[in-house]
């Protein structure tokens, strides 16, 4: 057993795949670059030294890469690509929703692209084009699939699944849990660390987790906010306000059957989502709980998310825009009231 | 004719096998025969979709693919059937296709747009313009890291090379060495729009050197000029000297797809254009030979004529997908 932050324990899980399987590699921007970053985030750093022939640092080039990834993944490779900053996946959409996604339906089911995409995502004092919530713009792709990770135990797991998987798994991570110490720790990060255990482990990519168990209330969140609720959840219990806190962590599908149990038990539920309100995740998610669990609902379902506009770069207004944990708790005190 | 001029290397006629000679009329005639039967079917309204067909570049697809091996790759457009056609695919799984048939090459899931089959070395067609280029790029970056000898044949138009995939991709394929073919055939037309009002330097096989690596511009109308120019390519290509660049030139005889009329293609273009038509000429090539008559070409024609029009009995009857099938292959 040791304790590790995201960056390490994804770190470890690619090492390990890579060390199992010679199929699979790393493709993206600014890695295996000798005395460089290891990816905007450390995340690879190192791997070049034990797969100089599997870390392949690209042009910045993003449609490019990534086509060249889905090629090879055609072909039966099983690239891990790297984006930098989840922001730059429009330059990437193209290939990702019109090829990677589709490319198994239409030949019939004569093709397979295991690819996994990591993608960091959130608000870190970078301004409007270094800072969305990209997980909104791909759940609805058919043929993808889309998981959130919010601590390291869930990112080594969760990588490892996501390499054995023979679709496109799209992984999102947040810029502000990868680590709380070090050379890439930021301004506001969260503590997302876990206690690793040496023996080979997986996390399945379709299962939300209950973090925290409740009766009064269900708070759905994901990345961050999955733990900025919990936050929220242990202020509430100071109220004598017992919420139960589940991390969705499968974005695409919803795992309606960890999730639906708790709706039916509290009645009440409040989606936290990180980026606009509108046209987010949790718009889906409360319109397909009101179609399979709408009886049980005590009051209407709460969405806490940020407002319709872009990410703004003031410390002042960024803490404006991204919903907190005291945000989320006067939600669920306005819903039970 | 295009105002550009293709490299010079005249190929000699008598290098070549008899049979093989007789087997490339029999593809480039097949690659006619299907797309006058496609458009038929289409006008006479009994097969559904849209389509964009290859009516006078037939040389281009004929002419790469036999340079290729079976398990080589190519990729392809929304203009795929030809290639398609000569890289092996059978017009009985490409009719069933067109008639979104349970029985065709995609399970009636693609398309014209679409087809494609991994066992003959064909990915799905990919009908966002350039969007194969990247691909290409990618699938031979894995037959590098696996250290095979394979390489990869990327079709595109001329219309491709203003995308930014063409750029990136080119320009990946360059800097790792890759074994990939890039084919661009210069039909002087994307959709509507001529070369000329889009391309300041209209030779696209210059665009290579920016890159760093070779290009070349063929007669994409000369069977043998582009099945020489290809050979040559394909061996750089496995000898670890690729990528390679071929422009071929050629015209598009019939719209950019159903029911366009071509009035954007000038009467003399045309004209000019038809009298150079890469069958006859070939034609007219095969017939120099003492060995072979027009009775060996006669022979070709009939069985290219009962493998086609047998082909489109049959798909008439293809069963078509049940309505379950909808939900099936979104996910492997």
């Amino acid at each position: 057993m040791k304790r590790q932050g995201i960056a390490e324990s994804l770190r470890d899980a690619i090492a390990e795949e890579m060390e199992r399987d010679s199929t699979v590699f790393c493709i993206g921007e600014d890695i295996a670059v000798p005395g460089g970053w290891g990816g905007a985030f450390t995340v690879t750093l190192g791997l070049e030294d034990r797969f100089p022939d599997r870390m392949i640092n690209t042009p910045i080039a993003e449609l490019g890469f990534f086509g060249v990834a889905i090629g090879a993944a055609l072909m039966g490779m099983r690239p891990i690509v790297d984006v930098q900053y989840g922001d730059f996946l429009f330059l990437a959409s193209d290939q990702i929703v019109n090829n990677a996604a589709k490319m198994r339906y239409m030949s019939g089911g004569d093709c397979k692209v295991p690819l996994v995409v990591r993608v960091p995502v959130g608000a870190t004092g970078r301004g409007s084009q270094h800072a969305q919530n990209m997980e909104r713009y791909f759940i609805g792709v058919p043929g993808l699939k889309a998981v959130a990770v919010s601590n390291a135990y869930d990112a080594k797991g969760i990588l490892k699944s996501a390499v054995r998987d023979d679709n496109p798994v799209m992984i999102f991570e947040h810029k502000l849990l990868y680590g709380s110490k070090g050379a890439r720790a930021e301004s506001g990060a969260v503590d997302a660390t876990s206690d690793i255990p040496e023996e080979e482990f997986t996390v399945p990519l379709d299962k939300a987790v209950i973090r925290r168990e409740g009766s009064d209330v269900t708070i759905l969140s994901w990345l961050l906010m999955a733990h900025f609720s919990m936050f929220a959840a242990k202020t509430l219990a100071g109220d004598s306000i017992h919420a139960e806190v589940i991390d969705v962590r499968s974005l695409s599908p919803i795992d309606y059957e960890t999730i639906g149990p708790s709706v039916q038990k509290t009645g009440h539920v409040v989606i936290v989502e990180e980026g606009p309100k509108t046209g987010g995740v949790s718009a889906e998610i409360a319109a397909g709980l009101l179609e399979r669990f709408g009886e049980y609902l005590q009051a209407p379902i709460l969405r806490v998310a940020s407002p319709d506009v872009p990410v703004p770069f003031s410390p002042v207004l960024e803490n404006a825009y991204r919903p907190d944990s005291r945000r989320i708790a006067e939600a669920v005190r306005g819903l039970l009231s | 004719m295009s105002a550009q001029s293709p490299g010079s290397r005249e190929p000699q006629l008598a290098n070549y096998d008899r049979d093989f000679l007789l087997k490339l009329y029999a593809q480039i005639l097949l690659i006619r025969r299907f797309e006058e039967q496609v458009k038929f079917l289409f006008l006479e309204g009994t097969m559904p979709g849209t389509i964009h067909q290859c009516h006078g570049q037939e040389a281009t697809a004929v002419g790469v693919c036999t340079a290729l091996n079976k398990d080589d790759f190519i990729t392809s457009t929304f203009r795929g059937h030809g290639h398609a056609l000569a890289k092996g695919l059978t017009p009985r799984e490409m009719l069933d296709e067109l008639f979104g048939a349970a029985t065709g090459c995609c399970k009636g899931k693609g398309g014209s747009m679409h087809m494609g089959n991994m066992e003959k070395g064909m990915i799905p067609g990919i009908a966002i313009v350039a969007g194969g280029i990247p691909l290409a790029a990618g699938m031979a970056l894995a037959f590098k890291m696996r250290k095979t000898s394979q390489v990869v044949a990327c079709f595109f138009g001329d219309g491709a090379v203003a995308e930014g995939a063409f750029h990136e991709g080119l320009n990946m394929a360059a800097i790792w060495n890759l074994p990939v073919l890039f084919v661009c055939e210069n039909n002087l037309y994307g959709a509507s729009t001529r070369i000329d009002k889009v391309m300041k330097n209209i030779k696209i096989s210059d665009r290579a050197a920016g890159y760093g690596f070779r290009g070349e511009t063929v007669d994409g109308n000369d069977l043998l000029a582009v099945y020489e120019a290809a050979r040559r390519a394909v061996g750089e290509c496995r000898a670890g000297h690729g990528p390679v660049l071929l422009e071929l030139l050629t015209y598009r005889r019939t719209g950019h797809s159903r029911r366009d009329a071509c009035h954007y293609q000038s009467r003399d273009e045309r004209d000019a254009w038809f009298s150079n038509d890469p069958i006859e000429r070939f034609v007219q090539t095969l017939l120099t030979r003492s060995d072979i008559a027009q009775i060996d070409l006669d022979r070709v024609e009939a069985q290219v004529d009962h493998e086609v029009s047998d082909a489109v009995q049959q798909a008439r009857r293809a069963p078509q997908p049940a309505t379950n099938d909808l939900l099936r292959d979104v996910y492997a």
